[in-house]
């Protein structure tokens, strides 16, 4: 097997220098009725890496994937192009095959690179401080609320009908558990966000409001109002942004008020990979930097004077605080937080902008495009990259239809939202700048064909 | 001195001592560069990506533009590679030597599984495009959905948990499902002190009263005290087996039929799975709920912190509850995918979805190319070369450093150490940060906290005899040097990129972001 080195010949020297006459001998703890004497049954034996690679590729040729066809794919998850130098960095074993840096001496690397990253995504997000990332933006959403109620001591949580529904589902889980009461509605097809019945639903009671800009329906709003009025009940303000190259183009929810601002960093460097891993962004005013999860990156200096970076604050975390911490993570998304910082770094201020520019510019050609579609509406008076288009039939049937021709049209309300037929017409079309001219006529034509 | 003629040294001068190592005016020291930070040496106005015109349109931003400065520096792709080539020769990483972190597994990672995982086919794929589209992806899933579950004897497996701890939390979800199911609402956990951290933490999480289990000279759980605690407050007792001491639980199967007996269930942490892995089936020994850490037994790179993956299996009392999405596999053949549209015909008892998507597919791809690569006679191999070196470690220095469970018998894939014989003032730390100066990463230090000044080395099965010699050799001259009392030692690291450092610094005055040291002046 060619990734075990051990010959027979030193399997029996090492087992005579510990005393053993046999491997059997040490699984002695091991009752005897739970010890199998052979291979499991019905699994098939090792296999070349030829062989490996071939059965691999058969099942990937199975997919359509992104790049094969007109894509407009988005709701959580953007097809951007990453930068050939990215995914060569992340490969270096140093950072490819390195632990969580619990012996900071000799993991300068991996910390100089978190720090870096905390500052990048704070300053993206508008906000003080960052943590070294989470499991991806619905885990970084839930995280969230439970940190507002520790904050608040509260622990009734209003969730914007703009959050991604599968962020919603995520917190439902969690709030059975915690006991925490979620009030939530469905989206309508307006142009105009919830913003006013959110700021009319805060009381007393409300931890935090959890809005997320641009919204599933590709909306942006002014989150100002409604953080003046969750600070004057007590409550917090939670944004939650699924797309940061927005944030390239639209003020940062930190400067509009949001006291935690959490998101999915996919987008930037990580790629779709079917939905993970990706990479939960976690930021927060500076004031409750100590009611964060997750793990912290800080800078300090080594014995002989020189700056270095350790982790820091783990006083929150479970390794001590055990069933006090402030979360039960432990791993994060170490390296898919390199590849942000990576893909960030060759950007900076000056390519995130051009990026944004760009994807709001094809955004915008599309959606007028599209909607000179018979039986396709505009319903966005304000977007980004993403806008939802409704159409005069069922957008679920649309998109299945659109896929055997070979269009990756969307992401229908009906998958998003199955509860809620209502808004079934409802079609979520990302454009980023991997979309070409070309793409977008054959995605109207497709329509144009399908709606007829 | 050695010199050709024309008086060029060809053999260097021995230096003194005082002379080894004059400072440098940049402070870089040959191959081993300092780097600043981005935020140092890069620009606002520099880019390392060209991009094509942006349309002219009239913005839709409403009155939402970002007329601030972000404050995100860039760098020309050259400057970027150099910096993160620079600073990735500040790690430690298995692809230098042994990383025998216990507890953590960190063996070799094959670089098929990172080819397979790159395939436009798998990694260009969008979690929520259409089901007819991705079957080859889900393919992925539920192929290695069927060898978690073969190999673990388990009824079913949720794939979705993103790391470890996230499978605690699923395997507990699923827990109190089952109970609140049946109108039982039991308050407590039981944990064993050895156990992990996230454990506890877990429990707590999902609102349970944490009670700690004590363990027994030999560094088992306690059987008699744990079925002394048994009763109908109790939802689940959480064990790690092997146990954090590097023990298999001898008794976890008696101790299942307890727990059952008494209405509760069994979790176990299978952060330890490596050592069993196609010898032992967790299901034969009761587990009602296991996570598996797909990063630890199954190879999926750390990355420096993560990703991770902890798909859990199920028993069959359990699997009604899991979490969404779950794959089926039709009779046609196909795969579907069971979602919140379909969960009340399909599985109305799931807890609901803990995350946005299906989980780590890029982990998924690695581990099944792992899987597939040893096979059934492979992994089982990995377990018993897993064992092998550790116990090889364990009787190699149990005559220089104590082994507190060295009488229980064989450890399994982690050799457990502590601080007692070192001469008065020298710790565990110390020869830590002596083994990086010999070019190792360090053990697993203080943990389990069971036993004072721990060091827990797990060697893996992918390290050859001659690399676990060298080890031994290091780790045996450190602990004479700590039992002799060389003061030497306390300075260690010596020649790591950084010395010491300072982490009380670090959390009384945390700065977790950079400030332009310009700006914090003028602030002040």
């Amino acid at each position: 097997m060619r990734y075990l080195p051990l010959t027979d010949t030193d399997r029996a020297d090492m087992l005579s220098v510990i005393g053993a006459a046999s491997i059997d001998d040490l699984f002695v703890d091991v009752p005897a009725e739970a010890r199998l004497t052979g291979a499991i049954a019905g699994l098939p034996p090792h296999a070349s890496e030829l062989a490996v690679e071939r059965h691999m590729a058969a099942l990937a040729r199975q997919n359509l994937s992104a790049g094969e066809a007109p894509f407009f794919l988005g709701a959580g998850a953007y097809k951007h192009h990453v930068p050939a130098s990215v995914d060569h960095l992340i490969q270096r074993g140093e950072f490819l095959t390195a632990y969580t840096p619990y012996q900071p001496e000799i993991a300068q690397g991996t910390l100089q690179v978190l720090f870096e990253f905390q500052t990048q995504v704070a300053r993206l997000l508008g906000c003080d401080v960052a943590n070294a990332s989470m499991y991806d933006g619905s885990t970084a959403c839930w995280e969230a609320i439970g940190m507002a109620r520790r904050i608040t001591k509260r622990g009734k949580a209003i969730l914007s009908s703009g959050l991604h529904p599968h962020y919603v589902s995520v917190a439902k889980t969690m709030a059975k558990f915690t006991g925490d009461a979620l009030a939530h509605e469905a989206p309508t097809l307006d142009a105009a966000t919830d913003i006013d019945a959110l700021i009319a639903g805060i009381d007393k009671d409300t931890s935090c409001v959890v809005v997320q800009y641009p919204d599933i329906l590709g909306r942006i709003a002014d989150l100002t109002p409604l953080a003046d009025a969750a600070h004057a009940a007590g409550a917090l303000l939670v944004a939650v942004v699924t797309e940061p190259v927005a944030l390239g183009a639209c003020r940062a929810p930190g400067a509009m008020g949001a006291d935690i601002v959490v998101g999915e960093g996919q987008s930037i460097g990580v790629g779709l990979q079917f939905g993970g891993p990706y990479l939960g962004l976690f930021a927060c005013k500076q004031k409750y930097v100590r009611q964060m999860p997750g793990r912290l990156c800080g800078e300090t200096v080594d014995a002989a004077g020189k700056r270095g970076f350790v982790l820091t604050l783990s006083t929150r975390e479970q390794h001590i605080r055990r069933e006090k911490a402030t979360s039960n993570i432990c791993t994060n998304s170490g390296l898919c937080a390199l590849a942000f910082s990576i893909h960030m770094t060759l950007l900076g201020e000056r390519g995130l902008r051009e990026l944004a520019t760009l994807n709001h510019g094809l955004a915008c050609q599309a959606a007028d495009r599209l909607a000179k579609v018979p039986g396709v509406t505009l319903l966005n008076d304000s977007f980004f990259n993403e806008f939802t288009l409704i159409l005069s039939k069922d957008a679920r049937d649309v998109v299945r239809t659109l896929a055997d021709k070979g269009v990756l049209a969307g992401v229908s309300l009906g998958r998003l939202f199955p509860q809620t037929p209502a808004i079934g017409n409802g079609l979520v079309v990302a454009v980023t700048e991997t979309v070409t001219a070309e793409d977008i006529e054959s995605l109207a034509a497709a329509l144009e064909e399908e709606l007829a | 001195m050695t010199m050709l003629k024309e008086g060029r040294p060809t053999a260097p001068t021995p230096v003194k001592e005082a002379h080894m190592a004059p400072a440098t005016a940049t402070g870089n020291r040959a191959l081993m560069l300092e780097e600043a930070l981005i935020f140092e040496i890069g620009s606002t106005a520099t880019t390392g990506v060209d991009f094509a015109p942006a349309p002219s349109v009239a913005s839709r931003l409403g009155k939402l533009a970002r007329t601030d400065a972000i404050g995100l520096p860039g760098l020309s792709e050259q400057e970027t590679v150099r910096h993160y080539t620079r600073l990735s020769r500040q790690n430690y990483a298995i692809d230098l030597g042994l990383f025998p972190l216990g507890s953590c597994t960190m063996k070799h990672n094959p670089r098929l599984n990172e080819k397979v995982a790159r395939m436009p086919g798998f990694a260009d794929l969008h979690p929520l495009a259409p089901q007819s589209t991705v079957q080859g992806a889900l393919g992925v899933i539920n192929e290695l959905a069927v060898w978690l579950i073969k190999l673990t004897g388990m009824h079913g497996v949720a794939m979705t948990p993103k790391a470890g701890a996230h499978g605690e939390l699923c395997g507990l979800l699923c827990i109190r499902a089952a109970l609140e199911a049946r109108g039982d609402a039991r308050q407590v956990v039981l944990v064993p002190e050895s156990a992990h951290g996230t454990n506890p933490a877990t429990a707590a999480f999902c609102g349970y009263k944490v009670e700690d289990i004590p363990a027994t000279p030999e560094g088992r759980v306690d059987l008699e005290a744990l079925k002394a605690r048994l009763g109908p407050d109790v939802a689940a007792v959480m064990i790690t087996n092997p146990n954090t001491c590097g023990l298999f639980e001898r008794d976890m199967k008696t101790i299942s039929d307890a727990v059952h007996a008494a209405g509760a269930f069994v979790y176990c942490d299978g952060a330890n799975f490596n050592a069993i892995v196609g010898r032992v089936r967790p299901g034969d020994l009761g587990v009602d709920a296991m996570h598996i850490n797909l990063h630890k037994t199954f190879s999926t790179p750390h990355g420096g912190g993560g990703p991770g993956s902890g798909p859990v299996v199920l028993s069959e009392a359990l699997s009604p509850f899991g979490p969404l999405p779950y794959t089926a596999r039709m009779a046609d053949g196909s795969i579907h995918l069971i979602e919140e549209e379909n969960v009340g015909e399909e599985m109305p008892q799931s807890f609901g979805r803990m995350s946005a998507f299906h989980g780590q597919m890029g982990m998924f791809t690695r581990a099944l190319a792992y899987i597939l690569s040893h096979g059934a006679d492979g992994l089982r191999q990995v377990a018993e070369d897993a064992v092998l070196n550790a116990n090889y470690i364990l009787r190699s220095l149990d005559d220089v450093l104590d082994a507190p469970f060295g009488d229980s018998g064989p450890c399994m894939h982690e050799a457990l150490f502590s601080d007692k014989g070192l001469a008065e003032g020298f710790t565990t730390l110390d020869i830590a940060k002596g083994l990086i100066d010999e070019g190792f990463h360090p053990m697993t230090m203080y943990f389990p906290l069971v036993v004072h000044g721990a060091m827990l080395v797990e060697p893996t099965e992918t390290e050859s005899k001659a690399a676990l010699d060298q080890f031994i050799l290091a780790l045996r001259s450190l602990a004479e040097r700590a039992k002799a009392g060389d003061e030497a030692l306390k300075g260690a690291p010596y020649h790591a990129p950084r010395r010491r450092l300072d982490e009380t610094l670090a959390a009384r005055k945390p700065v977790l972001t950079w400030t332009d040291p310009a700006l914090a002046v003028a602030a002040e």
